[in-house]
Parts: structure tokens; sequence; C-alpha cells
């Protein structure tokens, strides 16, 4: 009871002359806001982490031109991409999946269950073990996998639109298929590219560079204020297509778009850091958890995922003495546990 | 010229036609109730109504112009619809989902005027839920959910109002509550609505005009008073039955036959 009264006291509008009014929720404004604050937070730590180890102070002062030229090289050249990658690739899974759960109506219906993870990493293998190609090569792998899998997906789910449960059952047998697929290709693969594969397979933000830096940003650039634009439409679209219809929400070509961009997000991130698991499955409903607001709360799990990731890669960097984990491994133990814990808190709590 | 009409229209699924040829007029300030056995194609007709289904031959017209060819939320502004089915989002409260029914009057820069405020407030008093507010929807009563979903329905403010069986899944004093509901916004906003009922005398008693149909066609229209018929009874749900006078209201009362005088009729 408390808590619904929280909920609504904290929706407040925002009115201009002329008529302009915004809804702002002020908790889900505020956990947004803490939550960048985190990750940029988590960002300057792990720029001023590693062999050279620098005082957050000289991080700051060094992304603003101040530092010696060896601080600006390692800032600059070597981790300051490393860690924009890990930031949007967060922010990217965070937004697809919160998209597909929404859309699904399934906290399960998120990419890396419904397949498109999977599809990406066959893309990503093909290339690495039939054509022993090079990073870029891989990347591109990944990204058509990606889209390709989303696109099957989304036709061998389409009756008279998409719907919920129809989306899930496809894209867990989706999922299943190429999983078979990779073990296949990882079997036919002499031991060098088997072992790049599965290192590829982990996902890892490890040497990064601005070469994956600039698509990454493009893509987000473009495609998160896009789903974010459409996040009005999709909240009504989750109280069923017909009361979404009767609002005047365009239903099937809303949901064609957010899912187009969702797959584009996952495939772009999954291109440049390798599969990264559980970040699109929990960074959704943890932000929902955050924030306590109805709705697909897309900003809030964008910068979830960013803050996840970033602070999934300072552990993996830093908790285990001299052997450096991949992020991946730390992103499934780390979200997992945590939303384990909310689940068992919130069932202790009486709510769901 | 009424304002929401059909105009000879095919409805069908796929392979499967339901209606063809099926003209209907919606008459303005109008109570209309449609009823017919299932699957006789009266919510396919509601479905086509509200442009959820288009038609593959003919036209719905709206104030005169094909509804499917009108925008998306200049529709929802005239036509609202309260579905069979929705969904309450999880952790969702009483006022939160009855303000999205202010969704066609806004904007990415208009998201929540003073009107707006208004117009939800008055939605939630008039349909009796103002003080559940600050509840969540799934902690509510049956018949208090369904008083949410009509408080979000009146919400979206359109003179035209499509119901699809709003009496299912409640009891019988939760039929009657909803129904009296809609009476009293019919009387008292002066809306058109539009309802599929299952229950014959719940329509006799509080529709002003009646549709029933039987296979894809309307087998006859008016005031119930005029077209509750024994006859019309046994012709569109194949039934035997005696009409009598409602003691209540004077409108027409159906009590089915006893079980050894009912053989089935032939229609």
């Amino acid at each position: 009871m408390k808590a619904a009264q929280d909920t609504t006291r904290t929706v407040r509008a925002v009115r201009t002359a002329g008529g302009l009014s915004f809804r702002v929720d002020a908790r889900a404004s505020a956990v947004i806001v803490l939550l960048v604050a985190a990750a940029v937070f988590a960002a300057v730590v792990l720029i001023g982490s590693g062999d050279y180890a620098m005082s957050p102070g000289q991080v700051v002062s060094t992304l603003f031109g101040d530092g010696t030229f060896q601080q600006e090289f390692i800032v600059t050249e070597l981790r300051l991409p490393r860690v924009l990658v890990g930031l949007l690739v967060g922010a990217a899974l965070g937004v697809g999946g919160a998209v597909f759960q929404s859309v699904s109506r399934n906290p399960l219906g998120s990419p890396d269950v419904l397949g498109f993870g999977q599809g990406s990493a066959v893309g990503a293998l093909i290339v690495i073990v039939l054509f022993h190609g090079g990073p870029t090569e891989v990347a591109a792998g990944a990204v058509v996998g990606g889209l390709l899998t989303g696109a099957a997906v989304y036709l061998l789910a389409w009756k008279r639109g998409v719907h919920g449960y129809r989306l899930v059952l496809v894209g867990i047998g989706a999922a299943a298929m190429l999983t078979a697929t990779t073990h296949y290709l990882i079997t036919k693969a002499n031991l060098v590219d088997a072992t790049r594969a599965v290192v590829w397979m982990t996902g890892s933000l490890d040497g990064r560079d601005w070469a994956q830096v600039w698509p990454l940003l493009a893509v987000c650039c473009v495609l998160i204020p896009l789903v974010l634009g459409h996040g009005r439409a999709l909240r009504m679209i989750e109280m069923g297509d017909d009361a979404a219809h009767a609002l005047g929400v365009r239903v099937e070509r809303t949901r064609l778009v957010l899912l187009s961009c969702a797959v584009l997000l996952v495939a772009v991130a999954t291109a440049a850091a390798g599969p990264i698991v559980f970040v699109s499955l929990s960074a959704p409903q943890v932000a929902r958890r955050l924030t306590r607001a109805s709705g697909p709360n897309l900003a809030a799990a964008a910068a979830t995922g960013a803050a996840l990731l970033l602070v999934a890669d300072w552990t993996a960097m830093n908790a285990f003495g001299d052997r450096q984990l991949p992020v991946g491994v730390v992103t499934g133990v780390l979200g997992g546990c945590y939303l384990l814990w909310l689940l068992v808190s919130e069932r202790r709590a009486g709510r769901i | 010229m009424q304002r929401l009409t059909a105009d000879s229209v095919t409805l069908g699924y796929d392979q499967r036609i339901i209606a063809e040829n099926l003209s209907v007029e919606i008459p303005d300030n109008s109570f209309t109730v449609v009823v017919g056995p299932n699957a006789c194609g009266k919510s396919t007709l509601l479905r086509a109504l509200s442009r959820m289904l288009k038609p593959s031959a003919g036209d719905v017209l709206l104030d005169g112009r094909s509804i499917h060819r009108m925008p998306a939320k200049k529709v929802a502004r005239t036509l609202g619809l309260l579905p069979q089915s929705s969904i309450a989002p999880d952790g969702i409260t009483v006022a939160d989902l009855v303000s999205r029914g202010r969704y066609p009057h806004q904007g990415l820069l208009r998201q929540w005027s003073p009107e707006d405020e208004r117009i939800v407030k008055e939605s939630m008093e008039s349909t009796g839920v103002g003080e559940l507010a600050d509840r969540y929807v799934d902690e509510l009563s049956g018949g208090q959910r369904q008083r949410v979903w009509i408080a979000m329905a009146l919400a979206q403010q359109t003179p035209l109002l499509l119901l699809d069986e709003p009496t299912t899944y409640l009891d019988i004093q939760h039929q009657i509550d909803v129904l009296d509901l809609c009476a009293e916004l019919h009387e008292t906003q002066g809306r058109t609505l539009v309802a599929v009922l299952h229950d014959l005398n719940h329509a006799a008693r509080y529709a002003t005009h009646l549709i029933a149909m039987r296979e894809g066609v309307v087998v006859a229209e008016g005031a119930p008073g005029d077209v509750v018929t024994a006859q019309l009874v046994e012709e569109v749900f194949g039934m035997r039955c005696q009409v009598i006078e409602d003691p209540e209201t004077g409108t027409p009362l159906v009590v089915p036959a006893a079980r050894g005088k009912r053989t089935r009729a032939s229609v």
C-alpha cells in the first residue's frame, strides 16, 4: 500500500508557457540520474585502474586535456574506447531487452533467450571457422547473423501480428538450433580458430578501440532516441493489442519499428563485445524495480545496462587478483544474483 | 445519415467469411445493443466498426468517411472501444491506467495538460473508482476492475463508445452495476453506446435500439419493445420461449419454455 502511494505521489506534470506539458515521474527520473552518475563514476574508476594506476582526479583532468603525454595516450588511446564500448553495449542491451520483454509481455522474452545472441554467434563463428576472417569481418558476421535471426523469428512468429507466446516459443526454438550450430562449427574448427571462437563467445571488452566505438556510437545515437520516442505507444501496447488499437496506436507498425531497432541494437552490441549474457535479461527487470514505475522503463533500462556492464567489467578486472575474467562471466553472476535477490525479497514483501 | 455505419461490408478472417454484404446503422445518441447466438458475427461486427478488422468488401463510415483511411489517433478521438480482454500491466495504479485513456489527445510535446488531469479525475468519479485512484489494479475485484477499464474508455472522451461483452466474467450484481453505469453515461452525457451482450433480458432492459443477428445477417432491429417477440427469439436463438412484461421496467422479458415443451424449433 505504501508503495502504491509512493508511485502516484512521484508523478508530476511539468508545463511550460505555450501549452507544452510533460509527464515526469520524479522517482524514475531520480533513479535514471543516479544510474547515469554511477555509470560515469564506474567509467572514471575503470579508466584509472590497470597496470598504470591513476586517481579519479587524474583521469578527469586528463579527459579534459590537462594530463601528461603518457597519461593522455593511456586514457584516450587505450582505456577510454574500451569504457565507451562498455557503456554503449550496456545501454544497447538494456534498451533492446526492455523492448523485447515488453513486446513479448514476458520477462523471459529477452534477446539472449530468443536466439539473437546465438544468431550473432553463428554469424561470427562462420566467419572465424570457415573464412578465417579478421576482427572487422567477424563483427560484420555477427551483425548479419543477428539481423537474419531477427527477421526469421519475426516472420515465423507472425500470424495476424506478432504475439507474446509465439514470439517466445519461436525464439527459444531458434536459440536451440543456433546453439547446436555453434557447437558444430567449433568441432569443425582447428585449434586456433576454436580458441578464438570460444573467447569471442564469452563476451569481453578486452582490446576494444575506437574502431569499435564509432559504429556503435552511430547506431546508438540514431536508434536509442527512436526507441524512446516510441515509448509511449509501447506503454499502450502493454495493455493488449485491442486496447492499444482503440487508443489510436498503430500496433503492428510500432511493434515492427521497435523490434527492428532492438534487433539492430543487440546485433551491433554483440558484434562489438561478443554475446554478453544476462544484461538484456536483468537490466529491464532491475530498472523496473528501482523506478517502481509501470511500463517498459526504456531510459532506465538503458542506464541500468550501462552501469551494470561497467561495474561487471571493473569486477572482472580487479576482484580476482591477477586473473582477469571476461566481463561476460561476471555479468551472468552479478546480474543473476541481484535479480534473484530482488525476486526473493519482493516475494517476502508480498509483491511478485 | 448516422455518424457510424457499416455499408455492405464483407467480414471474415483469412478465408473464413463471417458476414457478407452486411449493412448496419448505429442511431446517433442511442444505446444500441447487438445480440445473437455464439458465432453469429456480433463481435466481428464490433471489431469492424472499431476499425480493428478491415472489411474485404464494403466500408465502415465514420462521419461519412472511410474509417480505415482516417488517421488512427483521429478515429480514437471520436470512437472508443472497451475490448473484451485487456491486460493491466504489472504494478499499475488505477489513476495511471485511467490516464492512459488520454493517449489519443496527447503528443510528444503535450503529454499531460491540465485538461487531461481534470478529465481523468472526472472519469474516475463518474465510474465510482475515485477513491481507488492510488490502489494497484491487480488488487481489485473483477467488478471494480471493469469499472476502471470503463473509466479509461471514458477518459478518451469519445462521443461514440463501443463495448465488447462488458459484463462477461462478472457476477449478476456487478453485471447490473456495469449496465446501470452504461445507461447513466448514455442518459447524462449523451454518448452513443454500442454494446455486444450475451444476455437477451439485459439487452431488452437497457437498450434503446436492438440489433439481432444470426449467421452474419441482421434478422431484426428496432426498439426492444417492438423487436423482442417469442417468434424472433425462436428464429434467432432456435429456442421456444414466452415473452412477458418485465415487472420492474415493463420491457420484454424472455422466459425459456419448460424442458418438456422445448423441442428444437425448425427455422
